[in-house]
């Protein structure tokens, strides 16, 4: 006799299809053949006529990845089904990069004017890289922070006008070796950003990077390297996207920041990858004496998302931040997290989790808090907060600490949490609807990252969230 | 010709989780009073709050709840709300990272079915915080979370305030309070009594009631009502306690 109690009718993504899940008619001026061999790596090498260091370079990281065993953690039976030999490594849609959007192949252009892009640039980006495929196909930096020296070009670009920087910083953070996924972006990395900001400059509006990948079993493999050197800032914003394809794609990037001493960098990710791409990417920084590091770490599409953005405070009072949010419907799994090592006294580092699984997806948070002896007066807080939207999904905690100091303050909390029946009753007694009430809590779970963000990106993903949880019947 | 009263519960039982609370409890609220509802632990006080705004986990097994003559039971929480039924929580849940700026206009826009312009919004919020005697911040904070008992019961009587119901139904909105917080609460309580307003003010203790004069008052143990009387009902209680109002002693 009383109301029964309904589920809302959630769908993950719905607009997705419509929104970003296009693609294009393939064209390419070169499209490796399906797998990896040496002569692809060799062939790629040689196409962008890379200096002998990078070509060994990729040789020795080939070898790496073709010895090292897949991961034996994490979601074993999703990463085992990936057939690297399915894939193409490297494929080249247009033979240019341009600097205006009008001289970018019509295709592509209306891509990334259909994804927003060239408006976003205009309102409120100081610079804006877009790759499409392998290749960066355009980018832009506002004239003002080129005169300052600031530098922000594509990674292959970089490789040949700024060898000097490149060969100094370039894999200093993540070796070849760090792990399989890793050794793989070496050998066969395109695109990518670099980004270098001279001392004392402030880049004060963000840089951004676009990555699309329009193919089927496409591989994308870039490489970040961000360097902000003495007393230098910057916020670089990347985004992501693939039409929705019924197998498999592959994302393996690998990202390396330096914030030289009393430097801040900011790295904000909104990850919206369709559910049929691996996601698996390395990204770590280091941070010396006074500097900020600070991760913010969107992650709501792919299949599987293996991602656990690090931060090693090696200089006294560096500091470090990872703010991640995750969201998993059906067939997802995000298995994200953060690490963070205290290599130098007084650092200190606060990690931000929070997820959200549905229609059971999966997410799963694993981190790392690492304090090294001599490291004193450390200061570290852990939050992990879990909503479950229904009881078919599901949400693990796998926080790891190892602490060798003992003069060090670290915290931890964490929660798994239902939507709460009470708080949806409290909602509703005043006259909302059960999914306006159900957004309205996920928005407020999601609010300490949504705040974090530039107000278009808030409103972007707000907008998101909310056509999430909308249910297509009324 | 007798008007349809603003509330009739005739005869309800209800049950939580297959046990039974409310066993035959029957009431009747007219516009423009204010009745209170006192009772000791365990009497089904709550319950009888909870099964009025529709809360899924309590189970009307048998009776009904006519709200203006039309029947409550069967709808959800926010189509009462919408038909103008309000509850002042006992416990208020916290919505973290909810402002209550928006989750006012929200509500609002619920219950009325449209936009309030920005401006009168505003204006609206800004007298019942003043009345309420609460800061500015307030509005910015997030709902219920870390709010002092005092805060909470006051966010209730403010979104009372706002959302204008027909049927306010208050759930020992005195308790948790000080002497100082309880006058603030009771005087939000007095201005909203209205000729078309019903009020049922829930209590354990008769210490509100010096402050809201009720037209009626029950008695409620054991899931009925056993005695309803004037004010002077909850003096009685006061002298002879609950103890002296058992069914038993009633009916003999």
């Amino acid at each position: 006799m009383t109301p029964e109690k309904q589920q809302p009718p959630i769908n993950v993504g719905q607009d997705y299809e419509q929104k970003y899940g296009f693609h294009d008619p393939e064209q390419f001026i070169f499209k490796s053949e399906r797998g990896l061999t040496r002569d692809i790596v060799e062939r790629i090498s040689e196409m962008k006529h890379e200096p002998a260091w990078m070509r060994e370079f990729r040789l020795g990281a080939l070898d790496r990845f073709i010895k090292k065993p897949m991961p034996t953690w994490a979601n074993t039976e999703l990463l085992n089904q990936i057939r690297f030999d399915n894939i193409h490594y490297y494929l080249k849609a247009t033979d240019k990069s341009s600097q205006n959007w009008a001289d970018v192949p019509e295709d592509i252009r209306k891509t990334y004017e259909r994804l927003g892009i060239p408006e976003a640039e205009r309102k409120f980006l100081a610079g804006v890289t877009a790759q499409y495929e392998s290749e960066t196909v355009y980018h832009s930096l506002r004239e003002d922070l080129t005169k300052q020296g600031v530098l922000f070009t594509d990674m292959d670009t970089a490789v040949r006008e700024h060898p000097e920087i490149v060969q100094k910083y370039f894999a200093t953070v993540i070796p070849p070796g760090d792990n399989k996924f890793a050794a793989l972006n070496s050998a066969v990395w395109s695109g990518g950003s670099f980004i270098y900001v001279p001392k004392g400059v402030k880049v004060e509006i963000p840089l951004q990077a676009y990555f699309r990948i329009n193919a089927e079993n496409m591989g994308q493999f870039e490489r970040t390297l961000i360097i902000a050197d003495e007393g230098a800032s910057v916020h670089y914003i990347e985004g992501c996207t693939a039409p929705v394809y019924s197998t498999d794609s592959l994302h393996s990037a690998v990202v390396e920041l330096i914030a030289m001493p009393h430097a801040k960098i900011r790295y904000t990710t909104i990850q919206n990858w369709s559910k049929n791409v691996y996601n698996l990417v390395t990204k770590r920084a280091v941070a010396y004496e006074g500097a900020t590091v600070e991760w913010i770490d969107g992650n709501l599409g792919s299949k599987l998302t293996m991602k656990y953005p690090a931060i090693y405070l090696l200089g006294e009072r560096a500091h470090g931040e990872v703010l991640s949010v995750a969201f998993s419907g059906k067939d997802q799994h995000q298995d994200a997290g953060a690490k963070i090592i205290h290599a130098a006294p007084n650092t200190t580092s606060t990690i931000v989790s929070k997820s959200i699984s549905k229609d059971g997806g999966r997410t799963t948070y694993r981190g790392l808090i690492k304090v090294y002896k001599g490291a004193t007066g450390v200061k570290s807080h852990v939050r992990c907060d879990a909503l479950l939207l229904d009881e078919r999904s599901r949400s693990d905690t796998y926080p790891t600490m190892q602490i060798d100091e003992e003069q060090v303050e670290i915290g931890h909390e964490a929660s798994v949490s239902k939507i709460g029946e009470e708080q949806l009753f409290y909602l509703m007694s005043r006259g909302l609807k059960e999914t306006d009430a159900t957004t309205m809590i996920v928005n407020g779970f999601f609010e300490p990252f949504v705040k974090e963000l530039p107000l278009e990106y808030a409103v972007e993903l707000n907008r998101l969230i909310q056509l999430e949880m909308e249910g297509s019947v009324g | 010709m007798a008007t349809i009263p603003l509330l009739t519960i005739d005869n309800l039982h209800v049950s939580v989780e297959g046990k039974p609370i409310l066993q035959g409890l029957t009431l009747s609220v007219d516009r423009g009073q204010v009745h209170a509802i006192m009772g000791p632990n365990g009497s089904g006080k709550s319950t009888l709050s909870y099964t009025i705004m529709g809360h899924p986990r309590y189970q009307v097994t048998q009776g009904r709840i006519l709200f203006n003559g039309q029947e409550l039971v069967g709808m959800t929480a926010d189509a009462r709300a919408r038909a103008g039924v309000f509850l002042a929580f006992q416990y208020p849940t916290a919505i973290p990272g909810v402002s209550v700026v928006n989750f006012l206009r929200e509500a609002l826009k619920a219950r009325f079915g449209g936009d309030v312009p920005v401006k009168e919004f505003r204006k609206l919020i800004k007298e019942q915080m003043v009345l309420l005697g609460v800061e500015e911040s307030f509005a910015s904070r997030a709902v219920n979370d870390g709010f002092s008992g005092g805060e909470k019961k006051r966010l209730e009587i403010l979104q009372m305030a706002l959302l204008k119901p027909a049927l306010a139904v208050l759930d020992e909105t005195d308790s948790g309070l000080d002497i100082d917080a309880l006058k603030v609460v009771a005087e939000g309580i007095n201005r909203l009594r209205a000729p078309e307003r019903g009020m049922l003010l829930i209590t354990h203790y008769q210490r509100i009631l010096n402050y809201v004069q009720p037209d009626v008052v029950h008695v409620m143990i054991g899931g009925q009502v056993v005695r309803s009387g004037g004010k002077e009902l909850a003096h009685e209680l006061e002298a002879k306690g609950y103890e002296g109002f058992r069914p038993v002693e009633v009916t003999s």
